[in-house]
Order: structure tokens, then sequence, then C-alpha cells
């Protein structure tokens, strides 16, 4: 094991790894709190569109994908201040809709045989360096954004009506949230793919949810477990050369049941 | 000065009006009861108190100003306050969730704002809960929170719709005797449907249905006892007969 510590690429897959741990633990406990864990699906597939979109123009990846995500996110924080009895209709619209442009997008491209199965389930030993730039402005962006206008967002989060009674710009940081998880998604489709972001967006969030008074607390307890199953899950897909997407929400949904297990028994 | 002076005052979300012709005065440390059938108006006559609709004719005045320009002296109290129990929050950040008034540092909290905020809760009698998470609270001491929130910008006004829905009725008489303390120094205006408990705290009572009907509780009237269940008809015919004494 010590020896693939050597290589470049695990390095880099640890750096990415625990950096888009970071960002989901905030991101994640915010997507939660308000209630847009199935939003956040639909905005990760949505993106498959940009995929396809950069494919077929030959620009960056991560490029194609922040521009779907964040266009998706507005368009959702619209329907979510306006028809918000109509999300779930919207939702499944963006999820089936990106997919389906990324799709064509792709078959359109000359000659180009795309590994559909890396961006579904993520290729952290593929991350290069300027992913990891990307990813480490990202990071930095949102954790200072988020620390900032903590009180804000834990306003608008907790009681949205008496936040905007209290003057505080409700669509504004209804709108922020969204596409800050939208960038999120993005980053962390690199490590567990789109169809798995899910669940690295709630299960350590779940966790931290219980052991937490705070949502600060919530944030910080998020990240470090998000951290913990990445890392314990990139080991396990290095030993036996296992999908390392697919591995991480394992070993994070294995914690899970323990930690559910272990919580009743105390009681 | 009055607390609230509204005249003529008209109001409607569409074409059918939902308030008519409202008149109503609130004096200072009055303990004013809002009443009436559900669709009735309330609600919208709170949220035009609170500056976030606006009358389609006629006057409204709370402490000689249109509400919009003194939200720091009126303090709300929402009627759901059940909403959100699992979310990681401590009592104290509630509570400075109300606070406006002080200048905030760029990360956390101040000290002026932490000592705001735990006499706020001093007030409510919920001070050693501060640090407590919020789901693990009763209702009734929920509510305390929430009034402690309400609290903190030091309101003349305090407003509070439906306070004691959710709560049971030792809860509900804690929260109506706080108010009555609270009363010695700031006008409390009312939503509720808890009539038996109204009729023992409240000094006016003003019924909505569209239109506005004002009551005077003077001090002969007697007030139910707890057991007494009133509906609203009994109740009216109970607070006419009153006027006439």
């Amino acid at each position: 094991m010590l020896e693939a510590l050597s290589y470049h690429f695990i390095q880099n897959a640890l750096i990415a790894g625990v950096l888009v741990s970071i960002v989901s633990g905030v991101i994640g406990s915010l997507v939660v709190v308000n209630r847009m864990v199935f939003l956040s699906g639909g905005i990760a597939h949505t993106t498959y569109g940009g995929i396809g979109l950069a494919i077929f123009f030959g620009f960056p990846i991560f490029l194609g994908t922040s521009l779907f995500a964040v266009g998706a996110a507005l368009f959702m924080a619209y329907i979510t201040l306006h028809q918000k009895e109509r999300m779930d209709t919207f939702i499944g619209l963006i999820w089936a809709v990106g997919m389906a442009i990324g799709i064509i997008f792709i078959d359109l491209t000359p000659g180009y045989h795309v590994d559909l199965m890396s961006y579904l389930f993520g290729s952290i030993l593929a991350v290069s360096k300027e992913d990891l730039y990307y990813m480490s402005a990202l990071t930095i962006s949102i954790v200072g954004i988020v620390s900032l206008r903590y009180r804000d967002i834990l306003a608008v989060s907790y009681d949205s009506q008496y936040a905007s009674l209290r003057g505080i710009n409700v669509p504004f940081f209804y709108t922020l949230i969204l596409v800050m998880s939208a960038l999120t998604v993005v980053i962390a489709i690199k490590v567990v793919g789109l169809i798995l972001v899910i669940a690295l967006l709630t299960i350590p969030v779940y966790i931290a949810e219980k052991l937490s008074n705070s949502l600060g607390k919530m944030m910080l307890l998020s990240g470090l477990l998000s951290s913990i199953f990445t890392l314990v899950g990139l080991y396990f897909s290095y030993q036996y050369n296992l999908t390392s997407g697919a591995t991480i929400i394992i070993v994070g949904a294995i914690s899970l049941l323990l930690f559910l297990g272990i919580k009743r028994l105390i009681k | 000065m009055s607390a609230v002076i509204i005249k003529n005052l008209y109001f409607s979300y569409k074409k059918d009006n939902v308030l008519e012709d409202i008149n109503l005065e609130v004096n200072e440390r009055d303990f004013l009861a809002i009443i009436g059938p559900n669709g009735g108006g309330k609600s919208t006559l709170l949220k035009i108190l609170l500056g976030l609709l606006s009358p389609k004719s006629g006057t409204i005045k709370v402490l000689g100003e249109a509400p919009h320009k003194n939200l720091s002296k009126i303090g709300y109290v929402p009627q759901n306050t059940n909403i959100n129990i699992d979310f990681p929050i401590k009592v104290i950040e509630v509570v400075m969730m109300g606070d406006i008034g002080h200048k905030r540092p760029l990360f956390g909290y101040s000290q002026t704002e932490i000592a705001c905020a735990l006499g706020a809760l001093e007030q409510v009698g919920m001070q050693e809960y501060a640090d407590r998470k919020i789901g693990s609270l009763s209702g009734g001491q929920r509510q305390r929170v929430m009034i402690a929130r309400a609290l903190c910008t030091h309101p003349k006004i305090l407003l509070l719709d439906e306070p004691t829905a959710s709560i049971d009725s030792t809860g509900q008489k804690q929260i109506y005797e706080l108010l009555k303390r609270l009363n010695e120094h700031i006008t409390i205006i009312v939503v509720s449907h808890d009539i038996s408990i109204i009729l023992g705290y409240a000094d006016k009572v003003a019924y909505i249905n569209k239109t506005l009907t004002f009551h005077k509780i003077n001090s002969t009237f007697k007030p139910p006892k707890d057991t007494e269940h009133f509906c609203e008809v009994e109740m009216l015919q109970l607070l006419s007969q009153n006027k006439e004494m």
C-alpha cells in the first residue's frame, strides 16, 4: 500500500477525495436541512448534458458540467420561488432532459466512444492537476462564502419566513445555496460519479445531524466523516480492484448501518 | 401615542375584498385578542400589520408610522413553531436570529448579541436551555423561545399568531401568564382560536370576518373557567351581553 502513495495519480486522488469531502460536508448539510436532496439529484443528472456538450465542442468537461449545473440550479430556484407545489415535476423534467441532451451530443460526436461509466460512477484515479486546481478554487470559495454569510444562510434555512421579516433577501440566499450545491455536484461527480453523488451528500450528513447541536458542527463533522469514507473506500478500491466511487458509497452505507445499530443499542 | 391606528382599511388579493372598512385603535399596553373564523381575514390583517402586505385603501399607522418603517419595534411570533424540529440549531442561535439592531462581527456572534439573547431568554424563563438543541424542547418551551426571539429587538408591540395552537394545556397557561407579565411594558396583539383562555387575559377583543367588530372586556365581566369550552357563537353572545352591562 505504501508504495502506492508514491504514484502521482494516487496522491491526486487522495487530495481530490479530501477536497470533495470538505465541500460535500458543508453543502450536503445545507442540502439536507433545506430538504433539497431530490433537487440536487436532479441537478446531478442534468449535468450529463454538460458532459455531452463539452465532448462535442471539445472544451473542458468541468466547464460543460458547471454550465449545465448552474443553469439547472437557477431554473429550479425560479420554480421553487414561483411554483413550489410543482417542483417534483420539474425535477423529473431537468433530470431526464439533461441526460437526453448529453447522450445526443455524444452520438453526434464523430468517432468518439465515451467511457460512460467513468461519469456515472466516478473516476477519482483519473484526477488531473487542472482538476485539482478547479476543485481547490471551488472549495475555498464555497467554504469562504458559507462562513462569511453563515448567519443569513442559517436563518434562511431554519425559518425563511422569519428571515424575510428581518430583512434578509431570502430568494437570493436560496438561489445561492442551490448554485453552490450544483457546483459541489460538479466536482463530486469526478469522485463518485453523478449517480452516486447524492449518497455522498447525504450519508455522512445524516450521521452528523444526529450528533450535532448546530449547523456549523454538522458541516465540520460531515466533512470529516466524508473524508474518512472516501479514504477508506479508496483503500479497498485499490486493494481489491473495485470501482472507487461505488466502494466509497458502500463504506459510507455500512458505517451508517453500524451507527444506527449502535445508537439503538445505547438507547 | 396609539400603538396601532387603522382607518377605513380595505384589502383584496384578487377581486373580492378580504377585509372591508376595518377601523381599529390599539393603545399602548393593550392586550388585544383577534378572533374569527378561518378565512375571515385574521392572518391577512396580521400581515398588513407586519408590512408584508399593503392595504388597497385606507390608512394604517403602527407607532405613528407605516408598518414597514417600524419593523424593529414589532416583535413577531409566527404560527407554526413545529417546523424543522430536526434542525441542528441551539436555542440561543434561534433567539439571536431575531436581532437586527446590533453590529455583526465578520464571523460568529458578538458578546453584545449573546448577552442580549440571554436577557431575552431570561424574560421568558428559558435561560438554562440556551445551549440545548431546539428539537429537544417541548412545544410550550419552544414557543417561549420564539417569544424570546421576538423580544430580542426590544419591541414595543408583540404580535402572536395562534401561539397556543399546538401546545398542551399547562403549556398554554404558562404562555398566557408570560404574555400577561410582558404586557406590563409591551402592547400585545394575539390571534387565537383559544377563546376561553383569551377571555381570561385579553382586555380587548376584535372579531374579524371580513369586517371587524370590536369588544371591550370590562372588569365586571367574568371570564369562563379554564375547563369550559366556548364555540365562537356562544362567545359572541357572551361578548354582546357584556357590552350591554
